[in-house]
């Protein structure tokens, strides 16, 4: 007899077993499903293998498909990046805190900016008022970001920007500040998220309609392969969807969707894929179901060497490998009992380094009442470094390869993702399904569905649905002083006087005429930026020529 | 037939995290409401105006980047300014509990905290309606 049909008789044998089993006792639900609500088998075997060639579909650790993994050694060689997202009120602030994350152990910086930053408005803008140094760091001319970075050698440390809108405007500022501490751009290491697709469906800091933006990115992989060769141009984002509500699934099918909007945009401008997908990198969320989330990583890495062998004809092994960042799940963090977020992090944390992710951000117990205070940070990268050091978790490439439920499930979510991918392909592509509504419904149905049942009990979210005690309100939390509005109008009124408003003007007259053609905008930002010209004055010449994205409300 | 509770559902401030006012907004829906979503990046004067031109009987603002201090009491002194006192406002997002009597105090009616079940809050609009009876 064969091995498969002495399974096969094993598991009737087995079923026979669990049917007189549940005839006394029925087990805990009626039916098993993942966080993502897609369903779970009892028991998983080698007959869920069945058709799935090992070289071909799985093969080796730094090898196409990369299912295992982008590099050869993976932690062996060395860890992630453990990479703390941090950024609050002022330049001066933030530096204190950066350098208090580096004195920890943190590897490389992760810059937050606040919404005026993020939306393009100086701090003194109408719109900014209340916003400013609140959910990061405000930012309004090189001067800030000189301070930003004061005291942390550029050439040393790798440094990550959440910024999309205005990408050009703050990695020309970086650029900036590194010239003046002697470092020239072809030293600088680092990302800038750049990625304004999920700006429209999940995340909210648009400014240019669709068109000017995807040029705008395009200009930053063109100007970055050949003058910042080490800058990672993008960070492609699931994240944000994930946050917004999607599934696993759904994060993976939008995420590449959007990649693949961007990779056609730039072949379209003229530019060889392997010129700058090397650069192209990816953020994706972890979430609580561990399993689930593992195969989400490994599957996503399947699905984009696919997509950039066959569609694409990318060569360079760097262009068909996804390298990702990881953020542990804010939506999963609670208010109530918030130490319990510390266990829900370190589950989450686990999945990304199983996964085998790049680099990672863990999330703060108090992260859903304020931002985190240094100690509630700590703890979060404490959790990275007892994983790295500790759990055992690294010591092999992708352990949890060849389990019969994480393949299964790895095929499962490509498969979801491969189905989403083309139905975004039929409507033509990510752009034209956001223009429509088609991501934002998707991602928002699967949302309520979750609160849903969450509400029904269906779904138990400990301490908030069950487990729930009477606690009173929570003390130490961080505050941003009000004063910091005040105080960047003060900054921006000097720096406005004491600059050369001449250098100002034509350097702001040429990022206009540059608009109007199609010269590359990099270099003319740049110049824009070592004038002092602000980060508001520099987006509103831009607003002015390419106008501003009107949001499709869907509910 | 009686009329149905019109709520506006608003995003003040620059902030886009959407999820919980766009699940909110459809959950007062799905018990019955009819509810207008503004959508992101209002400001306070445009969310009092369409409060005006849709004739509102409830505003439901959620804040979660931290403007809320600045933002909810704008709202309640536009609407003061414009004589409108018989709109049920309320609030939600990631809102220190300490901030909350100062919001109260504004004129906010209720502020949900992250957490909160929709049902709660229906249950909230339903019973302190300004405007009914």
């Amino acid at each position: 007899m064969s091995d498969t049909e002495n399974i096969k008789k094993g598991l009737e044998a087995y079923d026979a077993g669990v049917t007189k089993a549940l005839a006394k006792f029925s087990e805990r639900k009626k039916e098993f499903s993942t966080g993502s609500k897609s369903p779970v088998k009892r028991l998983y075997t080698p007959l869920d293998d069945a058709g799935r060639d090992y070289a071909k579909d799985i093969g080796f650790p730094g090898a196409y498909p990369y299912t295992r993994g982008v590099q050869n050694t993976m932690y062996r060689g060395r860890f992630w990046t453990m990479r703390q997202y941090a950024g609050f009120s002022t330049a001066e602030e933030s530096n204190k805190r950066y350098k208090f994350l580096l004195s920890q152990g943190t590897t490389g910086l992760s810059v937050a900016f606040d919404l005026p930053t993020q939306i393009g408005y100086d701090s003194d803008h109408a719109l900014s008022q209340g916003e400013v140094g609140k959910v990061g760091v405000a930012i309004d001319s090189l001067a800030d970001m000189e301070i930003l970075f004061d005291g942390i050698p550029l050439d040393k440390v790798s440094t990550s920007m959440t910024i999309n809108a205005p990408a050009s405007v703050l990695l020309a500022m970086y650029i900036a500040v590194a010239e003046k501490q002697g470092v020239g751009p072809d030293k600088l290491e680092g990302t800038i998220q750049n990625d304004i697709l999920k700006e429209y469906v999940a995340r909210g800091t648009y400014i240019f309609p669709p068109e000017p933006s995807m040029r705008l990115i395009t200009d930053i992989f063109a100007y970055c392969s050949k003058s910042v060769p080490n800058w990672n141009t993008i960070s492609i984002s699931g994240y944000h969807i994930r946050e917004a509500g999607s599934t696993a699934a759904q994060e993976v099918a939008f995420t590449i969707a959007d990649g693949i909007a961007y990779v056609d945009a730039a072949v379209k401008a003229g530019l060889d894929v392997d010129d700058f997908a090397p650069r192209l990198s990816f953020f994706f969320n972890a979430h609580n179901d561990l399993f689930e989330e593992v195969a989400k990583f490994r599957a996503a890495r399947r699905v984009w060497a696919t997509v950039m062998k066959e569609r694409f004809g990318a060569k360079n092994p760097k262009s068909l490998s996804l390298r990702f960042h990881t953020q542990t799940a804010g939506s999963t963090l609670t208010a109530q009992q918030p130490d319990n977020n510390i266990v829900r992090v370190a589950i989450q944390t686990l999945a990304a380094v199983l996964g085998g992710t790049q680099s990672l951000h863990t999330n703060s117990k108090d992260e859903a009442l304020a931002l985190p205070t240094e100690a509630s940070v700590r703890i979060a990268l404490r959790t990275q470094q007892i994983v790295a050091y500790e759990s055992g978790a690294t010591e092999t490439i992708d352990p949890l390869a060849g389990s019969y439920y994480v393949e299964s499930m790895t095929d499962r979510i490509q498969k979801e993702a491969e189905a989403y991918i083309a139905t975004i392909d039929g409507m033509g592509g990510a752009v034209k399904a956001i223009e429509r509504g088609y991501v934002q419904q998707e991602i928002q149905d699967a949302a309520y569905t979750c609160q849903m049942d969450i509400e029904s009990g269906e779904k138990i979210v400990v301490g908030v649905n069950k487990f729930q005690i009477e606690e009173g309100p929570p003390k130490g939390l961080l505050r941003v002083d009000p004063i910091v509005g005040e105080q960047q109008s003060a900054k921006l009124k000097k720096l406005r006087a004491g600059r050369d408003n001449g250098r100002v003007d034509s350097a702001l007259a040429a990022l206009k005429a540059g608009a109007k053609g199609d010269d590359n905008l990099m270099p003319l930002i740049l110049e824009a930026v070592r004038a002092y010209a602000t980060l508001g004055e520099i987006c509103d010449v831009l607003r002015a020529e390419f106008g501003e994205y009107q949001q499709k409300v869907i509910l | 037939m009686e009329r149905k509770i019109r709520v506006l559902v608003a995003k003040p401030g620059l902030d886009g995290h959407d999820r919980g006012a766009k699940v909110i907004a459809r959950s007062l829906r799905d018990a019955g409401m009819e509810v207008i979503y503004t959508g992101l990046r209002q400001t306070p004067e445009q969310i009092v105006s369409a409060s005006v031109q849709e004739d509102v009987d409830v505003i439901a603002m959620s804040i979660l980047s931290g403007a809320h201090n600045h933002l909810f009491p704008r709202v309640m002194e536009l609407l003061k300014d414009k004589g409108v006192d018989d709109v049920l406002v309320v609030g939600g997002g990631v809102i220190p509990d300490e901030d909350i009597p100062g919001l109260k105090a504004a004129g906010i009616a209720a502020v949900f905290t992250p957490g909160s079940a929709t049902t709660d809050i229906i249950e909230f609009i339903k019973n302190n309606l300004k405007r009914r009876e």
